[in-house]
């Protein structure tokens, strides 16, 4: 099981650029390789193409150019009806969080369960004891228009985890969140990373990625370098 | 309680369809459709009845007149009778004629009293005699050679073939057979369009709740479900409604047309299959907007990523 687990690499960029329309190249020849049970932050400027760099992760767009796999598929250039079982292996926490207005806290955090098949009873034994572990069991069934920023960023955290993903990625996870309900949440995100999963989190928060000591994917001007913690 | 489950996750919708405005004159509008297509569907089971009625018609019976011998003399009208009575008997002799009887002087001169007056007159006059001809429609004789046989019996005899005046009356039907279908044609034409122009609304006005249930592992058919059931509610609620407003201007139509009855147009009788037909109406409409609805968004999701 565990060898099957490690035949390919969770991510493989090979000498990938990125341009929206006929702009400049927002990302220039990244290259990369993210490893089952990698855990790495990314960080860099605002503008140097992090939330970019994040959307060819979870498959909001292909590359302009070079080649992008997941799981050991190239994705580059793969048919539409193959994505939808690679982004179920996916875990994405968006900084805008993208919750459903007209659906509750359970119902969001229910999603990708549901979309997947998962029968009723099963999401009412996950979903509650999630929610109740990122301190939102009184808010389960609150709709988004009625949480704050903070308790909508641990809603969007909740479905990203819910479905226990291979790979977790989340744009500024915990910028909304006071300081207990970050650390919380980072220990969520090491004991899923323990368990297996691979996480890539970008983050401004430099304390942050200092306390945890994990690698670093730097961007700068669209280009990549990968720090070690004791450089950064 | 898994009942109840069952049902909440059957019409749950993670899309937030019903709510939006973009669908909401569908109802109104397949209301109308339906309203129309029953009526068109009406009026051409009707006309295909009537048609089939006068074309048996004309193929089963002719009319044969007999110049009478002009006088008002017993030899005159001994003359009359017997060239009446040799050209039924060669009517009844002939192998496709099933029966031919002359038209009796009563039934006649009555038919003849509201143009001409008193029956005294109409005595007098030297109305032709009719022979009512009734044929085997399988095997329709040559009416070319059946006149020329007549005249050789009888000279001056005539046949009154139904069929040309019948048929003219027959393609003004058939082309008003063909006005409904074109109607009913129209309608689903409409009805589909329609359906995906209020569906690429929807698509649009949802995009960002549809990227997300992307980001999440959704397939095209998980979101084209969701549209499609949307689709076939709200097909179903026109439709009932169209057949709400059908079946009572139905009824008065089939009420007001009894009082034609005995005249060249039938009254009009609305068969139990007919009413069968017209009660799958709501459910025809709500299963065209349902697969227009699912191909429509199956088409214009596979433009994104």
């Amino acid at each position: 099981m565990q060898q099957e687990q490690f035949e390919y690499d969770t991510v493989r960029f090979k000498s990938v650029g990125l341009r929206y329309g006929n702009g400049p190249e927002i990302l220039q020849d990244i290259s990369l390789t993210l490893t089952p049970g990698s855990f790495h932050f990314l960080t860099g400027p605002s503008g140097a193409g992090k939330t970019s760099l994040l959307s060819l992760l979870y498959l909001a767009r292909r590359p302009s150019r070079g080649s992008v796999e997941l799981f050991g598929q190239d994705v580059t250039s793969a048919p539409r009806h193959r994505l939808p079982a690679i982004r179920r292996r996916l875990g994405v926490v968006f900084q805008d969080f993208r919750l459903l207005d007209h659906l509750s806290a359970l119902d969001n955090v229910a999603l990708p369960l549901r979309v997947a098949g998962a029968s009723e009873a099963e999401i009412q034994r996950h979903v509650p004891e999630l929610l109740s572990w990122v301190g939102l069991a009184s808010h389960m069934q609150a709709k988004p228009s009625v949480l704050s920023g903070g308790q909508k960023q641990r809603v969007a955290i909740a479905r990203a985890v819910i479905t226990r993903p291979d790979l977790l990625v989340a744009d500024e996870p915990t910028g909304n969140v006071d300081d207990r309900t970050a650390i919380r949440l980072m220990h969520l995100f090491r004991e899923m990373n323990r368990l297996g999963t691979t996480i890539v989190i970008a983050t401004h928060n430099e304390q942050l990625v200092r306390q945890m000591r994990h690698p670093r994917l730097h961007l700068e001007g669209g280009r990549l370098s990968i720090l070690q913690p004791e450089e950064g | 309680m898994m009942a109840g489950i069952g049902l909440k996750g059957l019409f749950r919708s993670d899309l937030p369809v019903a709510r939006d405005s973009s669908g909401g004159f569908l109802p109104w509008l397949i209301a109308l459709m339906v309203f129309f297509a029953a009526m068109a569907t009406t009026g051409s089971v009707g006309l295909t009845d009537m048609i089939a009625r006068w074309n048996r018609d004309v193929a089963g019976t002719l009319t044969v007149q007999i110049p009478p011998v002009i006088g008002t003399t017993a030899k005159a009208k001994e003359e009359t009778a017997a060239r009446v009575e040799r050209a039924v008997r060669l009517l009844q002799s002939l192998p496709n004629v099933v029966s031919a009887s002359e038209i009796p002087a009563d039934k006649l001169a009555a038919l003849l009293e509201p143009w001409l007056g008193s029956r005294e007159l109409i005595d007098e006059l030297p109305t032709p005699r009719l022979i009512d001809v009734t044929l085997n429609p399988q095997a329709r004789p040559s009416l070319e050679d059946l006149q020329t046989r007549l005249k050789d019996a009888v000279e001056g005899a005539t046949i009154d073939d139904h069929q040309v005046w019948m048929s003219k009356l027959i393609s003004l039907a058939e082309g008003l057979q063909k006005l409904a279908w074109g109607v009913i044609a129209l309608v689903s034409f409409t009805t589909t369009t329609t359906v995906i122009y209020a569906t690429r609304t929807a698509l649009a006005v949802h995009r960002p709740h549809i990227e997300v249930l992307h980001f999440v592992g959704a397939t095209d058919s998980y979101i084209a479900r969701q549209f499609a059931s949307r689709g076939l509610a709200l097909g179903l609620l026109g439709g009932l409604g169209g057949l709400l407003g059908a079946v009572p201007t139905l009824w008065a139509i089939v009420r007001l047309s009894e009082g034609l009855q005995g005249g060249l147009i039938p009254a009009i009788t609305i068969a139990p299959l007919t009413w069968a037909l017209l009660g799958s109406f709501p459910v025809i409409a709500g299963l065209i907007a349902m697969i227009t609805a699912h191909i429509t968004v199956r088409r214009q999701l596979s433009g994104m990523l």
